[in-house]
């Protein structure tokens, strides 16, 4: 991990109890507990073990192709006249998201804990091809559990999975999105904690989860961080990701958590409109509460039920968000926005004829947002934003919206 | 000393036992086992929740365990979760299961917990939450999603009004963490029977005996067990080691699976009736 942490300061949290200021901590039941806490144990011990580090580090070089490239998007940058904007390419990842980079991380751990099985959720399904290539590559067998709105939205990552030798479960409860396919993986680790290990795809879940995903995907961050400094002799002016779960956003926004010059954008989905069950914003429009393990910004009704959201994009398409973002939020640290369906579907086309990039249409509303901010900026400045995916799962998708053919 | 005597001297009121305490006493003074059947609150109606727990207080069940319907229990098989979903869909809200519960509680002779989600207990506020099920008549809960180290400010308040704090242990809980379970528990000790979820199952663990008697050695609260309990072989198996045993999903799918109230009461009753007499006779 990079540098030296102050010991009370944002790069220090969670605490022992998993706790981001009144965020986080552990609420699941207690058959759970013991993995959670053999979970955290041997994390800590991998975290301090260099062949660990050295056997993920060879991995990220050789088998993802690290480090991603950062990218002047020049022709996007000319036609909104105002700050240069640049690209963290994760899209070019082995897997076509940043999601491989913390696939593999939990998969070692998964060796290293003894455990023989492995089951993943996923939304848009990137998570569940990076996990079920982890799998693959280290010759795990792998369950992931899918929504059946995901599974039509997604077929291309379904198919991948398949042929990975990955076993794709469609879950039917539910708004059978990630949601449920969240709910779907937790009960089958229920029954299963014995052998086998979770690996989450997001900085969501009870302790440890939520701040192991963030390390594993800190290399984003860490990565851009130094690119920026080589680039430009300087760090950007601002970084902008878009958030879900929060996974791409916290690990490139965590290396530069203490750099309060980089003024720091999550971008979540915006959906239809403001309307409650419109759109998928816990941050922008949520209250705190407790899903899936943990306290945090989450969109529930006034009994404690889980709200509906929407989005275009699936792996936005999500009720609760990462604790540490809502500690950042809460902080003042990073500022939350969102963006609706359309302005998300505008920047994918204007990243695709512009940069001839196609970008995932979760990255896509990060970029519109990293636009309008650029906007207002001068062109001397620096918005650096992380382009989380590549869009070809979207292609079907779009087509349909747009009532084309594919 | 145990947690629960310090429970029962604690207060204003030299003698203030929750109304499940009393229950065990009872229950132990006779040499007898807790039938303990749970039932979804508001699935499919309200009307009919309050019928079947009037129905099974008269089959002799000890205490009854009420499910607050919650969107995303993950800790449920696939019969409890639909008949949340079930209940939910009727479009049913807290308050209205509090007014049902508070017309019904009057009615019965054994006392109600409730089995409710922490998210719902922390959006109402654990205060708020203790006092409505007070009024209403629920005597306790259990939260199966708090664990022990997350439970200090809603134990607190428990301890404050006599409501029962249940926590549940494991199969995958070690044994210093089971005591430490037992001293933040009031009322009785879940005992969940498998590593799983929710849902009726043909055997259980050979190890469970032995689990549970460990336990009963080292705490004087009552323990019951639950999760996978569905046939009368199961009750006389475990009934030796346990205070008392918890029947859902058995009892969740009958009612279901009827064609009318009239059936689905009947259903609950037999099985109920089953089950309370395979645990009565050795």
């Amino acid at each position: 991990m990079s540098g030296s942490v102050r010991a009370g300061s944002p790069a220090s949290l969670p605490d022992t109890r998993g706790r981001f200021g009144q965020f986080g901590g552990r609420f699941v039941p207690e058959t759970l507990t013991r993995a959670l806490d053999e979970l955290v144990a041997e994390y800590e011990s991998a975290k301090a073990d260099a062949s660990f580090q050295s056997q993920l580090d060879e991995l990220l070089k050789t088998f993802v192709g690290r480090p991603s490239p950062l990218y002047y998007a020049k022709r996007l940058s000319e036609k909104t006249r105002g700050a240069q904007i640049w690209f963290k390419r994760e899209d070019l990842n082995h897997t076509g998201a940043h999601k491989i980079n913390n696939t593999l991380g939990q998969a070692l751990l998964t060796l290293r804990m003894g455990k023989t099985r492995v089951i993943a959720e996923t939304g848009a399904g990137q998570h569940g091809v990076a996990t079920a290539t982890a799998c693959a590559h280290f010759g795990l067998p792998c369950v992931v559990y899918m929504g059946a709105e995901d599974v039509r939205r997604q077929k291309p990552n379904v198919f991948s999975m398949k042929l990975l030798g990955a076993e794709v479960r469609p879950v039917e409860s539910g708004s059978k999105t990630l949601r449920d396919a969240v709910n779907e993986a937790m009960r089958d680790w229920m029954a299963s904690v014995e052998d086998t290990h979770y690996i989450i795809g997001s900085v969501i879940g009870p302790h440890p989860f939520p701040a192991m995903v963030r390390d594993f995907q800190s290399v984003i961050g860490r990565e851009a961080r130094s690119q920026s400094l080589d680039a430009f002799q300087r760090l950007p002016d601002a970084v902008v990701a878009c958030v879900g779960g929060g996974s791409n956003a916290a690990g490139m926004f965590f290396p530069f958590i203490e750099d309060s010059d980089v003024k720091l954008l999550g971008v979540e989905a915006g959906g239809l409109s403001s309307v409650p069950g419109q759109h998928a914003s816990p941050l922008s429009y949520g209250s705190p509460g407790v899903l899936h393990g943990s306290y945090s910004y989450v969109m529930q009704d006034e009994d404690g039920q889980t709200s509906p959201v929407h989005s275009i994009s699936a792996g936005l398409d999500y009720p609760g968000v990462g604790p540490e973002h809502s500690y950042w939020k809460d902080a003042g640290r990073v500022t939350y926005t969102q963006c609706q369906d359309g302005q998300a579907l505008e920047a994918f086309d204007q990243v695709a004829r512009n940069e001839g990039i196609l970008p995932a249409l979760e990255s896509s509303h990060a970029v519109a947002k990293a636009i309008e901010l650029a906007s207002q900026m001068s062109s001397d400045e620096i918005v650096l934003v992380c382009l989380s995916g590549r869009g070809d799962k979207d292609a079907a998708e779009i087509a349909r919206l747009r009532g084309q053919d594919y | 000393m145990p947690p629960w005597q310090l429970v029962q001297v604690s207060g204003d009121n030299v003698a203030s036992m929750s109304s499940i305490d009393q229950r065990f006493d009872e229950l132990r003074k006779a040499g007898k086992k807790a039938f303990i059947p749970f039932l979804t609150a508001g699935d499919p109606s309200l009307q009919l929740t309050a019928r079947l727990l009037e129905q099974l207080d008269t089959c002799g069940s000890a205490i009854g365990e009420v499910g607050i319907p919650y969107s995303d229990p993950i800790a449920d098989g696939p019969v409890i979760q639909a008949s949340y979903t079930r209940a939910l869909d009727s479009g049913i809200r807290i308050k209205d299961i509090f007014r049902t519960i508070g017309e019904v509680t009057p009615k019965l002779k054994m006392p109600l917990v409730s089995m409710v989600s922490y998210s719902i207990i922390q959006r109402i506020g654990s205060e708020q939450f203790v006092n409505d099920a007070l009024v209403a008549g629920f005597a306790g809960a259990i939260v199966p999603d708090l664990l022990v180290e997350e439970a200090d400010s809603l134990r607190t308040i428990c301890r404050k009004h006599d409501f029962s704090l249940i926590h549940l242990v494991t199969p995958t809980t070690p044994q210093d963490r089971m005591l430490r379970i037992a001293e933040s528990s009031s009322g009785f000790i879940y005992f969940v029977s498998i590593t799983g979820i929710t849902g009726e199952r043909s055997e259980l663990p050979a190890d469970l005996l032995d689990k549970v008697q460990w336990l009963r050695e080292r705490t004087d609260l009552p323990i019951c067990i639950g999760f996978g309990i569905s046939q009368p072989s199961h009750v006389k198996l475990l009934s030796p080691v346990a205070d008392g045993l918890i029947v859902g999903s058995a009892l969740v799918r009958r009612a279901a699976e009827a064609k009318s109230a009239e059936q689905s009461i009947a259903a609950v009753r037999d099985l109920a009736n089953e089950l309370i007499s395979a645990m009565q006779t050795p």
